[in-house]
């Protein structure tokens, strides 16, 4: 007889229902999308040659630097390189992990960002840089510290869960994180998934105002969405009074959130940039008032430079940090055996049985993390990841990384072709444009 | 509509504009006391007050008066748009009209006195805070607060306490249907002292703490396992 899996209830969809029946309740998972979604994988730089020269590619100047909040901001944020720390919670992360992500941030010139639950001060004294996120829940919110920070982001969503809240399972509830949120300690917290006191972009911009006035109009103002509706996402943040967009693609990660939110609801990273690259240009903001972040994926300098060249100004890492810090580390197999899991597998940060000691609360767990070694493979990793959007510009001809246009790219798939509106790599073509690519100037 | 004494000190919204009327109230040192003409429903009107001084708004203010405050007092004269003193640190806010939205949002200590009714949402992720409220309540309110006290003299909207943490809600008037997992839990003779003493320091004299009914959480929704999804809302 001939075994014939079935392509639609294929061995994990078959999984999860058994495990759904078994269990009664919807599965929650750390991490980002695991689903193969079009992404950066899916296009490629066209090096110089005849009609394009090349810089050298291992001495001549290639500028990496980026200012955030030029807008409105009487003290922009100056970063060295245009790769920062995306916004992670302490009671998601351990303090360890906080710091480290601080310190390593702080060693290659670029900013780290607080997350759901406040700024703790080891966090603030290990980041020179630090984005102060300002949250629906407001757990922690302080204005002391928010006049402590270089910026103030405004979540109004994450890109893996746009519309929805945040979960923090009662094992990572300690006394202190309890303590910042106003909660009692143990308990299953629950993030509210829109503002308590605003409700659309017309509120938005008076929410704005009250920030600056309560900072004295120093600091820049980020607005952070989850990738679904990017044109109208980013023109409404504009329209609100934002100095920075920060856009965040289904790859992005998450601490805790069901499955099924994670892998169906939100947009590629790679297909959210240009509409909100667009918004921009329309406004006359793009690369001249507004800056546009973009994080969901990232992992390499490609991708650093993939999503420049798209039109961002810069990228932000959380899960890739996660990794460098030494999370789903393969020195952690025999422990991520024994939670019946693997090395590059291990999603399971909610649970707060972290043997990394990252996605933690346990004071055992989280002393296994050395925070200066830590802090050093993020910096590190950011360096790395920096050099090779330099190698990448050089072979461009381009003398800053901001010089990459999507003139620089093509794509290997007609599904990419169209996202990322780019030619079809061969070929003149970009599914869906309305205007000749050979015409397109940006 | 007032009947408490304007303070020391008057500036006006019209020749300093909203940034130069807060930045000498964020600068004032503690002990001052100022007055503002002419608010005319602006928005963060005092927002990111920091020292013990006294201020007092001669009119409506918009969205976020009193915003973040900490150790100030600070008066309005009349009716406060959306997000009255919401995140309030520490200080008294009092509202001699009406509040819209989210008066008292995530407040995390102080106290906010509302001398009217307060629109939906009152108290919403209430923090540490305590707001009373004179008159009525919209629906909503108390969405998910975690910890303080809301006093309602008047009636309470549909939806009350949604979703709430530690939270104690005091209602004297009706209250529409409760929100999800908040109950009308017994009032004991600690809830009793503890909304006595609220009461006095509101300045509420005209009503008894025995009048009220106390609500909060059924504690039902703590744990993510318990079966708290769509079909128990």
């Amino acid at each position: 007889m001939t075994m014939r899996p079935s392509a639609t209830f294929d061995t994990p969809a078959i999984a999860e229902i058994q495990r759904a029946a078994r269990e009664g309740m919807y599965a929650i998972r750390g991490f980002g999308a695991k689903r193969r979604v079009p992404h950066f994988d899916d296009l490629l730089f066209l090096g110089a040659s005849i009609s394009r020269y090349p810089l050298e590619g291992y001495r001549e100047a290639c500028g990496t630097d980026v200012a955030l909040g030029t807008r409105h901001a009487a003290r922009p944020l100056r970063l060295d390189i245009p790769v920062t720390i995306a916004g992670m919670s302490f009671g998601a992360l351990s303090a360890n992990a906080k710091q480290a992500l601080g310190e390593g941030a702080s060693k290659v010139g670029t900013s780290t960002t607080t997350g759901d639950g406040g700024m703790t001060p080891e966090e603030r004294l290990a980041s020179d840089k630090l984005v102060y996120q300002y949250l629906p829940s407001r757990y922690g919110m302080n204005p002391d510290d928010l006049r402590r920070a270089d910026a103030i982001e405004i979540v109004v969503g994450q890109g893996a869960k746009p519309g929805g809240g945040g979960m923090l399972l009662g094992q990572k509830i300690s006394e202190r994180v309890a303590a910042m949120r106003d909660l009692p300690a143990g308990i299953d917290q629950r993030s509210a998934c829109r503002h308590p006191d605003w409700t659309g972009p017309d509120d938005l911009e008076i929410k704005i105002q009250e920030l600056r006035e309560i900072t004295d109009w120093q600091i820049p103002i980020y607005v952070k969405v989850g990738a679904s509706r990017p044109y109208y996402d980013t023109a409404l943040a504009v329209k609100a009074g934002a100095d920075v967009v920060v856009l965040d693609g289904m790859q992005g990660g998450t601490a805790a959130t069901q499955e099924v939110f994670i892998e169906h609801v939100g947009i590629p990273t790679l297909a959210a940039i240009p509409p909100a690259v667009e918004a921009l240009q329309e406004l006359g903001m793009h690369r001249s008032g507004v800056q546009l972040v973009v994080s969901g994926g990232i992992r390499t300098g490609a991708d650093v430079a993939k999503a420049i060249a798209l039109g961002a100004d810069a990228v932000s890492v959380g899960v890739a940090a996660l990794i460098a810090l030494g999370d789903n580390s393969p020195e952690l197999a025999e422990d991520y055996a024994a939670m019946g899991t693997a090395p590059g597998a291990y999603d399971a940060w909610h649970e707060g049985r972290d043997p990394a000691g990252i996605s933690t609360q346990d004071p055992e767990l989280a002393a296994r993390l050395d925070p200066e070694a830590a802090a050093q493979r993020v910096a590190n990793y950011l360096r790395v990841v920096t050099l090779e959007a330099q190698t990448i510009a050089r072979a461009c001809g381009k003398s800053h990384v901001h010089n990459l246009e999507p003139e620089d790219l093509v794509a290997l798939t007609v599904e990419s072709s169209a996202m990322a509106r780019v030619p079809l790599v061969g070929t003149s073509w970009v599914p869906g444009a309305s205007v000749d690519p050979a015409r397109r100037t940006s | 509509m007032s009947t408490i004494e304007t303070t020391a000190g008057t500036l006006n919204l019209d020749d300093l504009g909203l940034r130069g009327v807060n930045r000498t109230l964020q600068q004032a040192a503690a002990g001052e006391g100022f007055s503002l003409a002419n608010p005319n429903g602006l928005h963060a009107i005092a927002a990111g007050l920091r020292a013990e001084v006294a201020v007092d708004v001669l009119g409506h203010a918009g969205y976020y008066c009193a915003g973040m405050n900490q150790r100030a007092t600070v008066r309005v004269h009349g009716n406060a748009g959306v997000g009255l003193a919401e995140n309030m640190m520490s200080g008294r806010v009092d509202v001699l009209g009406s509040a819209g939205q989210a008066a008292g949002a995530t407040a995390r200590g102080g106290l906010l006195v509302i001398h009217g009714d307060a629109a939906a949402r009152c108290a919403i992720s209430l923090k540490g805070a305590h707001v009373v409220v004179r008159g009525s309540v919209g629906h909503a309110s108390a969405f998910m607060a975690q910890t303080g006290r809301l006093v309602v003299l008047g009636d309470a909207g549909p939806g009350l306490g949604d979703s709430i943490y530690e939270t104690r809600v005091y209602v004297r008037g009706t209250v529409g249907e409760l929100g999800a997992d908040c109950v009308e839990k017994p009032m004991r003779d600690e809830h009793l002292d503890e909304l006595a003493a609220l009461l006095a320091d509101a300045g509420v004299t005209d009503v008894s703490a025995s009048d009220f009914r106390r609500y909060g959480s059924a504690r039902q929704l703590y744990h993510w396992q318990h079966p708290d999804g769509a079909e128990d809302r």
